[in-house]
């Protein structure tokens, strides 16, 4: 079917963990091993895409296929909108048997006529899934039709469930920006600090913690990729001076072909913890300037480096004596891997253990080094044996994702949610305190005591 | 009584629906020693489990056979067989619950052909039971998924001609009920010195307890043993009518004969359940649920001021709408808009002049001038919109604590509904008069 052009694709010559690889498995795809039947968790490419896509908030995004695909999942991530809410209204299909037999694509096509007169949303996303691709629904045509019909840009996105993980779907959508979107409509104005934030999602506001420091800077966030945008200014972001990759490689082809296309150099970076953030924004500065921005910038950086890290320091004197030597385990995605650790450590924390399941062999290499010989670096921990770990009381707190809270809960051990799911924002210096915080306010909270405390009968 | 009308929209905008093979596996997890899984592409097990981790908060042991575009064109049986041997090998469960979805079922494979060869090549998995459910995602929604599978759990497991046990009864549970309401279910049933076997029973598995070590399947739930002796009952209750189909089976194998209670919720309802247990015991019914019945009937006497003319606007599975309807109704409640997610027989008993197979959109249309807004958590941003008082029923709750523990069934599980629902009217009527006094932030009367 479509395998012939993911090809393409599984050739990232940017990406480390690709470069590693030698020719059959590059040909096998990315995303790490291919999945193990009884033995497999995670999300699929359709699910990868929309995490990329659907932050654009003025967007519709309707997916063609049965109910299982929108109806089991929408409007269930924290990816938050300063304005339009269309993006978190749940569009769909939802297929019968009969369009199984005859096809689809009728329904389809109505189903954008009728956002379209009812909505006039600036563009709609038409996600492709696994039973309208199998019966060779031909949702590029359907489009192509559509956008000529109703006179607005209607986007086909190509990446059903079955051809890949959550991180193969990212790339896809990618292209689709790469393809569709970007460098479409011009700005009408540029400056010398203009900057993309590529990969950064805006969950439960991460983006509006680092937005600020920018502002202070003289910075101008073109577009964020795509937390928080909107899609008129995604179509222009092939203007910015700089493109920061936020904690993770998944849009690696859009940077590198930003870059191509339109000579925009790229680096990649956190704004996880105090260190990390400095580093960030120290680089944009740099590249910035190098690129024609006038050269106070970087002594404006350092200025506002030095007064953030200071007034951190103080905000969070009160709970260090807590926090320090506390211990902890870290089974959170990709980059998070390294760039929390440093923000425990700037507590004084022991971080016992980081999962890099995912990771490259530098983000991992990375992480190791980082932990020395307090922590090692895991790939797999199976949840018995999380469970063991927790039971015996080897860390003092768990962060990770929604799926493993309760491996942590039912161990009786503190959990903090670090993955999308969550509320709080924990990017930028604001975020650094945010995070600590939460981690002091669970760990001190009394309900340890007690529910650690056997039934008088059993004592 | 209502008429069915389905949405004249193409798009479905909001869904209120979920799929087939998430109830489907949703109905697996009430068997202990289980691990569900769904014969699809890894991400539509990702899905339903996180839509059941955010709902009960609790570890959800789903599976997947991890089909890709190439098994897909190949078949599937080779990732069926995978599978099922990796799972016994790593968590040796008692039960592995197969959901099939719209990907497997639209190329038409012959699972069950295929799990007869699987076990004929592996008698190593011969402790193990290997239940099938069809459950096609491009067809019927959560309630029809839960249904397909109690009943292959029945055609697969029950065995015939075991004689009888006069004091063993079967109670097959319906989706709308949580863990609260099989526990006051069961409590009731034993009360009359009845032994229930409930099926499938999330009572045991999803009522969230803290247990001494970790599995990796279910823990709690039906026994396999005793899904195998129902066919030893003397009576299959049905609870709810997506029920009739797996009591009928019971029947036809093993004579058991069967009754379908399609509401619980109420006065006359649980009376209607509290006589049949006291026919099938023949034992007085108890003390304490006399006093029960007494004080719901006090609950209504009380509450009933705030229901009156009422307008009500609920989007609900089919069975869990017959139980609400009714119960609002009984008050005094008025339906404006009812909307329900596939055709069902239930829907004829739905107290209601129309009700509409459709979305969480439909529901906002027609809900503008309404009191009270019923619905699962994606319709508190409707009824936000609207600004009117919202009430959680139904899958998924995510927003909200405790949504094992919502008890509506029974002389309890009526009072307490008549106290929370009746609550928030007068909340709104407070809130209401305080707007119109222009004192904003004048204290709100106790009641």
């Amino acid at each position: 079917m479509s395998q012939h052009k993911h090809q393409d694709l599984f050739n990232e010559p940017a990406c480390a963990k690709n470069r590693d690889k030698d020719e059959t498995a590059r040909k096998k795809g990315c995303g790490g091993k291919s999945l193990t039947p009884g033995n497999a968790a995670g999300g699929c490419a359709f699910d990868g895409a929309k995490i990329v896509l659907q932050p654009i908030t003025d967007a519709a995004h309707l997916v063609h296929g049965p109910i299982a695909c929108e109806g089991n999942s929408w409007d269930s991530r924290h990816a938050l909108s300063s304005g339009p809410q269309l993006y978190r209204t749940g569009f769909t299909t939802d297929i019968s048997e009969l369009d199984v037999i005859y096809g689809g694509e009728k329904r389809l096509f109505r189903a954008i006529k009728e956002i379209a007169t009812r909505y006039s949303p600036p563009v709609i996303f038409v996600y492709q899934t696994c039973v309208t691709a199998m019966i060779g629904d031909d949702i590029e045509t359907v489009c192509k039709v559509a956008t000529e019909r109703f006179g607005l840009p209607v986007i086909p996105v190509n990446a059903p469930g079955f051809v890949g993980k959550k991180n193969f779907g990212t790339k896809l959508a990618g292209e689709v920006l790469l393809n569709h979107v970007i460098g479409t409509e011009e700005p009408e104005t540029t400056t010398p600090t203009d900057i993309n934030l590529l990969g950064e999602y805006n969950v439960s506001g991460d983006l509006w913690a680092v937005t600020p420091l920018f502002q202070r800077l003289g910075i101008r966030l073109l577009t964020s990729i795509t937390g928080d945008a909107r899609y008129h200014q995604v179509t222009k972001a092939h203007r910015a001076r700089v493109n920061m990759m936020v904690c993770s490689q998944a849009l690696i082809n859009v940077a590198r072909k930003m870059e191509e296309r339109w000579g925009i150099p790229y680096f990649e970076g956190s704004f996880y913890g105090v260190e990390a953030t400095g580093t960030s924004l120290r680089t944009i500065a740099k590249i910035l300037v190098e690129r024609g921005a006038e050269a106070v910038l970087v002594d404006r950086t350092e200025a506002l480096i030095a007064a953030e890290e200071a007034r951190v320091a103080t905000e969070l004197a009160p709970i260090l004596a807590d926090l320090k030597g506390k211990k902890v385990l870290l089974y959170t995605g990709v980059v998070k891997s390294w760039s929390m650790i440093s923000a425990l450590h700037y507590a004084g924390m022991i971080v016992i253990g980081s999962s890099t399941r995912k990771a490259t062999k530098e983000d991992k290499a990375r992480a190791a080094a980082l932990m020395g010989d307090e922590g090692e670096t895991i790939d797999n921990l199976p949840q018995r044996d999380m469970y063991r770990m927790l039971k015996n009381r080897e860390a003092d707190i768990m962060l990770s994702g929604g799926r493993t809270q309760f491996v942590a809960l039912k161990a009786m051990t503190p959990w903090l949610d670090s993955n999308q799911e969550r509320h709080n924002a924990y990017a930028g210096y604001d975020g650094t305190i945010t995070l600590l915080r939460a981690i002091h306010k669970e760990l001190t909270n009394p309900v340890w005591t007690q529910v650690r405390t056997p039934a008088p009968w059993e004592a | 009584m209502a008429s069915v009308e389905k949405s004249a929209k193409t798009c479905t905008i909001n869904p209120l629906k979920t799929s087939q093979p998430l109830g489907g596996a949703s109905a697996f997890m009430g068997l202990d020693g289980c691990l569900p899984m769904l014969h699809a592409a890894q991400g539509c097990t990702a899905f339903a489990l996180v839509l059941l981790v955010r709902h009960y908060r609790e570890a959800i042991p789903f599976q997947t056979t991890a089909m890709n575009e190439v098994t897909t064109i190949l078949g599937g049986k080779d990732n069926l067989e995978e599978a099922i041997l990796n799972i016994t090998k790593r968590a040796s469960p008692k039960v592995i619950g197969i959901c099939s979805n719209g990907l497997i079922e639209a190329r038409g494979e012959d699972i069950r052909g295929d799990l007869k060869l699987i076990r004929q090549r592996h008698p190593e998995l011969e402790g193990t039971a290997l239940v099938y459910a069809s459950t096609p995602d491009y067809k019927g929604g959560f309630q029809d998924g839960w249904a397909a599978a109690v009943t292959v759990m029945v055609e697969e497991l029950v065995e015939p001609n075991l004689g009888r046990d006069p004091h063993q009864i079967n109670i097959l549970a319906g989706c709308h009920l949580t863990p609260a309401d099989l526990e006051e279910i069961r409590d009731t049933v034993e009360a009359f010195g009845l032994n229930p076997i409930i099926l499938p029973d999330i009572a045991g598995s999803l009522d969230g307890h803290v247990a001494d070590n970790w599995v990796q399947t279910t823990m709690g739930g039906t026994q396999v043993n005793d899904i195998r002796r129902m066919g030893r009952s003397i009576a299959t209750l049905a609870l709810g009518l997506q029920m009739e189909q797996a009591a009928r089976v019971i029947e036809a194998r093993c004579d058991v004969p069967f009754e379908v209670y399609p509401r619980l919720t109420g006065l006359l309802a649980w009376d209607n359940f509290i006589a049949a247990l006291a026919r099938h015991s023949g034992k007085p019914v108890p003390a304490s649920i006399r006093r029960r019945r007494s004080q719901l009937l006090d609950a209504m006497l009380d509450g009933h001021f705030y229901f009156g003319h009422k307008k009500i606007a609920i989007a609900a599975e089919p069975d869990l709408l017959v139980g609400l309807v009714g119960f609002l109704t009984d008050l005094g409640a008025s339906i404006t808009a009812a909307v329900t997610t596939t055709d069902s027989p239930a829907l004829a008993q739905v107290p209601a002049d129309r009700v509409m197979i459709g979305d969480l959109d439909d529901l906002e249309q027609a809900a503008g001038d309404c009191d009270l807004l019923i619905s699962h958590s994606h319709g508190a941003r409707v009824a936000e919109r609207l600004g009117i008082p919202f009430f959680r029923a139904g899958f998924p709750l995510f927003d909200r604590l405790g949504a094992a523990h919502k008890l509506s069934v029974g002389y309890r599980g009526t009072r307490d509904l008549i106290f929370e629902i009746g609550n928030l009217f007068i909340a709104a009527d407070n809130h209401y008069h305080h707007e119109a006094e222009g004192g904003k932030d004048a204290p709100v009367a106790s009641h």
